[in-house]
């Protein structure tokens, strides 16, 4: 029976690089598929156009195309990434240019029509709170998840890399799937299976034991040589997960578990553009050593309306942080955040001080034990960015004007970008393709 | 005991929303923390952390619960004020919890 073999190749925008490349080289690839687009890097992106028409991809675009091109090339993988962010047509033309530059001949195929920030309203209501879009900041993109019915047609045309902006994760790798093997866009069962495989890979390592290692019981062999995993899937859609034989890692149904639940809030319907496919059906086996066989997943019919990922402007955040040792550490914290609040008065829309070590993270009282050290985190936010920064201000003034012995202050204002989302009928998105020829 | 030592979690979040996996080493502590981990017990461990409804999802195949916290993340990792914006950390909060009886050890 003819099988592909996929590669995980990135599971973030930042993801380290050198797994991909030794994937390419060595995982016997059919396709090599690198997701690095989160809600927000897109709106970031698209800022960044808007200054530059030629930017908006992802920042680390070129490194990975460097080293991927000639590895790529010589090995006859294909590769799909959604790294073209706000800009794909820009991402391709790059990657046109460093081909020439490597002296390598390759098409790669744009997939563009995700940005539908034209077909907008104000009184649109976000899915999250049910207010209306006029309720928040400036709207400052809007970029609708594509399905397979974007990439299907890019892929048709033989290019050699295939870049997107939003896409859904595991279409990036549904779409070479159905592409190989003609699954029918309405086998709703085999489109979920194939869909649970894409939700396996879109992670890179965390399937493999990244994020995942603790203590005795949750120990991974050589973790600093994490490998990233191959999806080897056959016709019918049954696949098994595995890596690089010699890298990092595990594969086994511990790390599989936690992968297959990763952000999904209704296991019974994970919704893609594709379809709405069952992860409760899904069985898995260790059939080896870093070997794990998926099967059973299945789906319904795919949404009528696609989600729409809006960015809008959310103001400024101000931080700022300072460390006290030794006895009475934790309490001198807590007197620098109460005259950190007190001394910015209310100036703040929103105000929140942490004692990082302590209550960070539970939010309320901590345990009885008292921390040897402790250091005070305040954080606000404002639409005005000079009141943002007067919460770290406020923090390092604390150097001359707080309780003995801090140190180490850090003070920081950055612009948010929110992310909201509404849901659009899909017949009012229009994908394309162009192709580029270097 | 705490479910730390019978079992392991995956942290996630979607927008305002926190999804923690709990997933017992031994397939034969399934039943238990189906019996025993309710929606419930779990919103009275994370009280001070989310605000929202808590939906629990059973997936006896694989053997694992899933909780879905609503409204949990401070309004979601763009505009969050919390130094995890992702609430990433909340898998370790889930697995302090304790509980009763001994599980299925390996």
């Amino acid at each position: 029976m003819q099988t592909i073999r996929i590669g995980g190749g990135a599971g973030f925008s930042g993801d380290r690089l050198e797994p991909a490349v030794l994937l390419a080289q060595e995982g016997n690839l059919d396709y090599l598929v690198l997701e690095c687009l989160a809600e927000r890097t897109i709106a970031l992106a698209q800022r960044r156009k808007l200054q530059d028409p030629d930017a908006g991809f992802d920042p680390l675009l070129e490194r990975r195309m460097e080293a991927l091109l000639p590895v790529i090339t010589a090995k006859g993988v294909r590769l799909i990434s959604n790294f073209g962010a706000a800009n794909p047509v820009a991402a391709a033309r790059k990657i046109g240019q460093i081909a020439r530059r490597l002296g390598l001949s390759i098409r790669v195929a744009a997939v563009t029509g995700d940005d539908v920030l034209d077909r907008i309203s104000p009184s649109m209501s976000a899915m999250e709170t049910g207010r209306p879009l006029s309720e928040y900041g400036q709207l400052v993109s809007a970029n609708a998840y594509l399905g397979i019915d974007a990439l299907l047609p890019a892929l048709q045309t033989g290019a050699e890399v295939i870049v997107t902006g939003r896409v859904a994760d595991p279409s990036l790798v549904l779409a070479p799937l159905v592409h190989a093997f003609g699954w029918s866009s309405t086998d709703y069962a085999t489109l979920g299976q194939g869909t649970v495989i894409g939700h396996l890979l879109e992670c890179g390592a965390q399937i493999c034991g990244g994020y995942f290692m603790d203590g005795d019981r949750k120990q991974i062999p050589d973790p600093a040589n994490l490998g990233f995993p191959i999806a080897e899937v056959t016709e019918d859609g049954s696949a098994t997960i595995t890596k690089i034989s010699g890298t990092g890692g595990r594969i086994d149904l511990r790390t599989a578990k936690e992968q297959l639940l990763y952000e999904v809030v209704d296991p019974h319907a994970y919704l893609t553009p594709d379809v709405a496919a069952d992860f409760t059906t899904v069985r898995l086996e260790e059939t080896g050593a870093d070997t794990v066989s998926v099967t059973g997943g299945t789906g319904a019919r795919r949404p009528d309306r696609l989600k729409v990922s809006v960015g809008y402007r959310a103001g400024f955040r101000g931080e700022g942080e300072i460390s006290y040792a030794g006895p009475g550490a934790e309490d001198r914290a807590r007197l620098a955040g109460d005259i950190v609040a007190t001394r910015l008065n209310g100036c703040l829309d929103r105000l929140r001080v942490d004692i990082i070590g302590i209550d960070s993270v539970h939010f309320g009282p901590g345990g009885e034990a008292k921390s040897r050290e402790a250091r005070v985190r305040v954080s606000g936010s404002s639409a005005d960015e000079g009141t943002a920064a007067r919460v770290g201000e406020e923090v390092e003034a604390l150097y001359t004007n707080g309780p003995y012995g801090g140190g180490g202050a850090r003070k920081s204002v950055t612009e948010m970008i929110g992310i909201v989302s509404v849901l659009m009928d899909r017949r009012l998105i229009h994908p394309s393709v162009d192709i580029f020829t270097a | 005991m705490k479910l730390y030592d019978i079992a392991h979690s995956r942290a996630g979040d979607k927008g305002n929303t926190l999804t923690l996996s709990l997933i017992p080493y031994s397939p034969a502590d399934y039943d238990m923390l189906q019996r025993e981990i309710t929606a419930e017990r779990v919103a009275a461990h994370l009280a001070t952390s989310v605000r929202g409804e808590i939906r629990r999802y059973e997936m006896p195949r694989i053997h694992a619960l899933l909780f879905v916290c609503e409204g949990a993340l401070d309004g979601g990792v763009t505009t969050s004020l919390a130094a995890d914006t992702h609430g990433k950390c909340m898998s370790g909060v889930l697995l302090d919890m304790e509980i009763g009886g001994g599980g299925a050890r390996e």
